[in-house]
């Protein structure tokens, strides 16, 4: 049972990130109909913009959790702030012209503005190739871990998640009570309607793409300083992918069916990882050799089950 | 048609195909080309007034140092070479040029590359690469043209096995893993190791199977064999199941970028037994990764090729001269591309001809050469036959522990 919880606890932690990046996905496939390649780079950026903040900031190791999170926040904002400079840019240079252009432009642009992000980043000016690693943010080690019975939950598991989640509950907010965020489900519903009805879908698509940039910051920040990882140029390709998979899972251009893929992904990776070995005679099969399998299968019998995703609305064509 | 079923399929579409791109150059090599085949061999051009050997290597990308460090040492042997004059090969003194391509540290470019390579008729022999994955993709090209290949660092003993122009001046994994199982179970006198490897690397599998191997041999219990992957970012559930086995010690067969992610999960999680590796391990921003020196990895044990802090002559010696030359210690890898290129002008010289078939026949003769990292003698299978050293972690410096000679 202790064993069950903790790589529950594992899972909603790998979930939350997974979360963050998805929501970027859904939300500019939701006003654009478009799959923005770029944005497992934007998470990358956001990563390597943290990174170099912390050497601004001169992030150094702290004694309680409070001075660590009080560190931790501008760097959050400064990765958020580069990220949404840099989601605009995408979308001004990159989309926007490609706006009436058939949808596969559109999807091989983002192709390719994913491998120029990713090239860029590789060159030796920008952020090289050797792999960077955080400061300690917070303080870390055993005595930074919540013992609870046989459960050992680390309180970068703990910020993790709850940051996450106040993230999210920001974006609800946003999306449900503001202005903006009416006029973006009203983009969502019917773009051409939309425009004609007066709402300026310039605009809102700018600020869609700014929104999911800066949660993908975000994600990027926390994965990068909480989980110890290194920061590679190409680090966004298997998160993205994962996130991707996320975001077609709960319901490409649903918000709460990203947050629920975001979550399931990261909690059946978790528990594929952590179970145990299963002997049939003499062959020994090793089910964490098999976590990526294992994702794509629920992708797939998502689809073929309910192919507009867990949550996704099953709208009929329009003619 | 309903357009939600259409947008399924796009999207299982686009992710089949972003897969594709990601795992696509992972396939074993199956036209591994039997040794001796001769059928195909490119033509070569011997009319040149400069001896030119390319040189694949990840100078980015995932495992960049590798690459780097190893290019360090074949450009200081290359000037060293030059600095005398060049290659004496049939009475005249031939300079010696590196072309270098990078493989972005991707076994498919290392594949573009060598095909690159094998077109090339100014080429006399390769150097590269670091990791077997790359190594073991590139080799069939490289057999099949004739142009002998030699891997500085590459241990997976597939590598080598592709053909008869394919070498290598490192030791194998069967026998790093038996340095590591030696020394956890006759030094560290560990009983129950558990292990983590990495299924997706040719290196990481081949060294777990090794160790597992030579550990249950000596008498030991593994504790738990549980996999990972270098780019996921989260370890406890694994690393759980090797708390839950109660391991007296941990054998990590991985590269330096993921081993101090690890390396810091499984100290937060409680895990105090110590931790072993093989030479994926030896970079010098391995610490860094694991909290900077006093941190996760403080103490950890790993095998290798050849460390700075030996005592005996020639590792002293190389290293008081690169010191001076470059202003920092040679790694591990600096030493072997250092031993490559000269183990290659070396054959060149006694081949006493630029053509690749005497080049290959003189690298294989090669016997009893005092290099860097050992004396190194070419057995059969084109591999070096020499002893290992196991280093500890203390700061940042790897420090020199114990020499383990080959089995026989």
């Amino acid at each position: 049972m202790d064993q069950f919880l903790q790589i529950l606890i594992n899972g909603i932690q790998l979930g939350s990130v997974y979360v963050l990046i998805a929501l970027g996905y859904t939300m500019v496939y939701g006003v654009l109909r478009l799959i923005n390649f770029a944005h497992s780079d934007v998470f990358m950026v956001g990563s390597f913009v943290g990174f170099y903040a912390c050497g601004w900031l001169k992030v150094t190791a702290q004694k309680t959790v409070f001075a660590g999170l009080v560190q931790l926040l501008p760097v959050l904002l400064i990765a958020m702030a580069a990220c949404v400079l840099l989601g605009l840019v995408i979308e001004r240079f990159a989309y926007r012209p490609l706006r009436r252009a058939p949808r596969l432009t559109a999807l091989i642009t983002a192709i390719g503005v994913s491998l120029f992000i990713e090239g860029a980043a590789q060159l030796p000016f920008v952020f090289g190739v050797n792999p960077k690693f955080y400061p300690e943010i917070l303080p870390s080690g055993p005595d930074s871990t919540i013992q609870a019975g046989g459960i050992t939950i680390s309180k970068h598991q703990l910020v993790m998640v709850v940051v996450s989640a106040i993230l999210v509950a920001v974006l609800w907010y946003i999306v449900q009570k503001t202005k903006m965020g009416k006029a973006m489900r009203a983009v969502s519903h019917d773009f051409d309607a939309a425009g004609l009805m007066g709402i300026p879908t310039d605009n809102v698509i700018a600020f869609t793409f700014s929104i999911g940039a800066a949660l993908a910051a975000a994600g990027g920040v926390l994965f990068g300083g909480l989980t110890f990882k290194s920061l590679l140029p190409l680090m966004g390709v298997q998160m993205g992918l994962k996130a991707f998979v996320a975001a077609v899972v709960g319901g490409i251009g649903s918000i709460p069916g990203a947050m629920l893929g975001g979550l399931l992904m990261g909690i059946s990776e978790s528990f594929i990882k952590g179970a145990p070995h299963i002997k049939f005679g003499a062959t020994d099969f090793d089910p964490s050799r098999w976590t990526d399998a294992v994702a794509f299968l629920i992708l797939i019998l998502v689809l073929l089950i309910r192919p507009a995703g867990l949550l996704g609305k099953n709208t009929p064509e329009k003619v | 048609m309903n357009n939600t079923v259409r947008v399924g399929w796009m999207s299982a579409l686009a992710v089949a195909t972003l897969v594709s791109i990601g795992v696509g150059g992972c396939k074993a090599p199956k036209d591994g080309g039997a040794a001796g085949e001769t059928s195909t061999k490119a033509t070569q051009n011997l009319d040149v007034k400069a001896i030119k050997v390319g040189e694949f290597s990840s100078m980015t990308g995932e495992t960049a140092t590798f690459g780097q460090e190893s290019d360090a040492g074949i450009q200081y042997a290359l000037a060293e070479i030059n600095g005398a004059g060049g290659i004496e090969v049939a009475g005249k003194k031939y300079p010696v040029t590196v072309e270098l391509q990078d493989d972005q540290s991707k076994p498919e470019e290392a594949k573009t590359v060598a095909v690159k390579f094998a077109s090339d008729a100014d080429i006399v022999a390769v150097l590269g690469e670091v990791a077997s994955s790359r190594s073991k993709t590139a080799a069939p090209e490289y057999q099949r043209a004739g142009i002998p290949m030699i891997s500085p660092s590459s241990t997976n003993p597939d590598v080598t096995k592709v053909g008869d122009y394919i070498f290598r001046v490192c030791f194998i994994d069967p026998f790093q893993g038996y340095i590591m199982a030696k020394f956890a179970k006759d030094e560290l006198k560990l009983s129950n190791v558990a292990v983590l490897r990495d299924p997706s690397q040719d290196y990481s599998v081949g060294l777990a199977d090794a160790f597992i191997k030579e550990f249950t041999a000596m008498g030991g219990k593994i504790a738990t064999d549980v996999s990972y992957k270098a780019s996921d970012s989260d370890f406890r559930s694994q690393l759980g199941q090797v708390k839950t086995a109660n391991a007296d010690g941990v054998f990590i067969p991985g590269y330096y970028g993921e081993v101090g992610t690890i390396a810091r999960q499984a100290r937060e999680i409680g895990i105090k037994a110590p931790l072993m590796g093989g030479d994926g391990w030896d970079s010098s921003e391995l610490v860094k990764g694991a909290g900077g020196p006093g941190g996760a990895l403080e103490g950890s044990y790993f095998s290798t090729h050849y460390s700075a802090s030996e005592t005996s002559k020639r590792v002293q010696d190389f290293v008081a001269a690169y010191k001076k030359a470059k202003g920092k210690e040679p790694a591990a890898l600096v030493a072997q591309g250092y031993d490559a290129m000269m183990i290659l002008a070396d054959a060149i010289k006694r081949a006493g001809s630029l053509e690749r078939a005497k080049i290959r026949q003189a690298l294989a003769d090669t016997k009893d050469y005092d290099a860097v990292t050992g004396r190194i003698t070419l057995d059969e299978n084109r591999n070096a036959n020499k002893s290992g050293v196991v280093v500890q972690i203390k700061g940042d410096k790897f420090v020199y522990t114990k020499t383990i000679e080959p089995k026989n």
